[in-house]
């Protein structure tokens, strides 16, 4: 393993393989068991450093090292030295100061977490909790982990990618890790919304949703991020939904068995009805659950041995 | 578990020199009559359970479990029982990989709990493991089995049952082969680290 997780496309197939079958194992180690924590990284001190609101991606993170009994700190951009416009670097600085052998990081600025594990100022192991419009290595791992746990080997399994890939950091790293892992990718969003350069991508897109959802074994939609929305990339929030919204027509299209995921949090009604997303064949809910567990491998195998 | 020789620097290494120690068929007396020792001391095989603790301690608790069912005519439950998340040497190496947990239906609490590893040499392996039961539930009473016992603890634990002592040197290092894993059975001896066969 590297010293960081800065992106998926810093695993090859045999570390990406040895991370999910090392949060299988602590998927086991914890699941039904009366002590949900185990002591391995006793004494170890984990920093979320959160530049960027979220709820989930934190909880995960902050979960996961806990039961790994590591300590853990929370910095979050509100109501903190963050928001009194201090640098990048001093904080930095202060985290390593203060002795943090692992620091978890999401920033609005895509690149941060790679400044910050390359520039000399920390000399802690960083994690990508996501960057700008750029990775979010550990989505992908945990929606790889939910596929790999029902559909099994994801060589040559078709995994359709809706929505605002443009600006989606879960689109480029399932992107980069699927293709690792042998899937085949398959993106699928309005043109305004598809990045430049996105045909050097190992994946083929389409604009239409339709034709992508019969052979699909699985489709991951997107949020639409009404946050980054500053230009007029669709017409209507009515017309994008007709377009590309998961309803209960399109999830007839969809094979038998095929599953539906969405990273979180859901717009119900505009990406996704909430009859699909309430589906027995969506598995958004266990998507958070395998989170921990992928976080957990994540957070092992960077933090607990010692070096080379 | 095998144990890695510390390279001894100044002298000249010598050359790797094998000496086969047991046999397919001397470990399988020693498992039949550690199965029987399980049971004789158990008085029945009420309440056994078997985990072995990876890698070559799976094979060999299930070989036990199915010696002792096949003598008492009882299901024996077996298992696995990873204790790396536990080691006090963690931060000596880099993460290594986790191996299988696999802890029967049935759990541990109130149970008799057999730990099987092939080699029993320092102990921390051992202990780890206790401790890694520990999370896993209350057993009644634990005792331990190992196919060789070789000597040289570093802490207050022995094995309630052994397939063989061996006495030896720090730097000899002792392999235990099993089938299921190795392709074939045998207990050897290397007097400096040497290739798995």
């Amino acid at each position: 393993m590297n010293r960081h997780l800065l992106s998926a496309a810093d695993l090859d197939r045999d570390q990406a393989t040895l991370l999910l079958d090392t949060a299988a194992e602590m998927a086991q180690l914890t699941e039904g068991r009366s002590v949900k924590k185990l002591p391995t990284l006793r004494g170890r001190a984990v920093v979320n450093l959160f530049f960027e609101d979220s709820t989930r991606t934190r909880t995960s993170f902050e979960l996961a090292a806990k039961r790994l009994s590591a300590d853990v700190v929370n910095f979050s951009a509100k109501g903190s030295s963050l928001s009194k416009g201090e640098s990048l670097k001093d904080t930095a600085l202060t985290l390593e100061a203060m002795g943090a052998d692992g620091v978890v990081v999401r920033h609005w600025a895509s690149g941060a977490p790679h400044r910050l594990a390359h520039s000399g100022w920390i000399r802690s192991s960083v994690v990508n909790a996501g960057d700008g419009t750029h990775e979010h290595p550990t989505q992908a791992l945990l929606d790889a982990y939910t596929l790999r746990r029902h559909l099994g080997s994801l060589e040559g399994r078709r995994i359709t990618i809706v929505g605002d890939v443009l600006h989606s950091r879960v689109a480029r790293s399932n992107v980069l890790l699927l293709a690792t892992l042998g899937a085949e990718v398959i993106l699928v969003g309005p043109p305004t919304l598809l990045p430049v350069g996105v045909d050097n991508w190992p994946c083929q897109v389409g604009f239409e949703l339709d034709p992508a959802l019969a052979k699909a074994d699985a489709v991951m939609m997107l949020r639409v991020q009404r946050e980054r929305m500053n230009a007029a990339f669709f017409p209507s929030a009515r017309e994008y939904s007709r377009r590309y919204g998961l309803d209960a027509r399109r999830f007839g299209l969809l094979p038998e068995n095929a599953l539906v995921l969405h990273p979180g949090p859901m717009n119900r009604g505009m990406e996704i009805t909430a009859e699909v997303a309430d589906s027995d064949r969506s598995v958004i809910v266990e998507q958070v659950t395998n989170g921990v567990y992928v976080r957990m491998a994540v957070l092992y195998l960077l933090l607990a041995g010692g070096p080379q | 578990m095998t144990t890695p020789v510390p390279d001894s620097g100044h002298e000249a290494r010598r050359s790797v020199d094998r000496q086969d120690i047991l046999d397919e068929q001397d470990i399988a007396r020693a498992l039949t009559r550690i199965a029987h020792e399980i049971v004789e001391r158990n008085k029945g095989a009420d309440d056994l359970v078997v985990l072995g603790i990876p890698r070559r301690g799976v094979p060999l608790a299930h070989r036990l479990a199915t010696q002792i069912a096949q003598a008492e005519g009882a299901e024996i439950p077996a298992g696995a029982l990873d204790a790396t998340m536990y080691r006090d040497d963690l931060r000596l190496r880099p993460a290594r990989a986790l191996e299988h947990t696999d802890i029967p239906p049935g759990g541990v609490d109130g149970k008799v709990v057999v730990l099987v590893d092939d080699v029993l040499f320092s102990g921390r392996t051992i202990r780890a493991a206790l401790t890694a039961l520990d999370d896993v539930g209350r057993p009644r009473t634990i005792r331990l089995a190992v196919l060789v016992d070789r000597g040289h603890r570093e802490l207050p634990i022995r094995a309630d049952h052994v397939g063989k002592n061996l006495p030896t040197a720090m730097d000899e290092s002792v392999q235990v082969l099993l089938a299921e894993v190795d392709g074939r059975d045998a207990v050897l001896v290397t007097s400096a680290e040497g290739d798995r066969p």
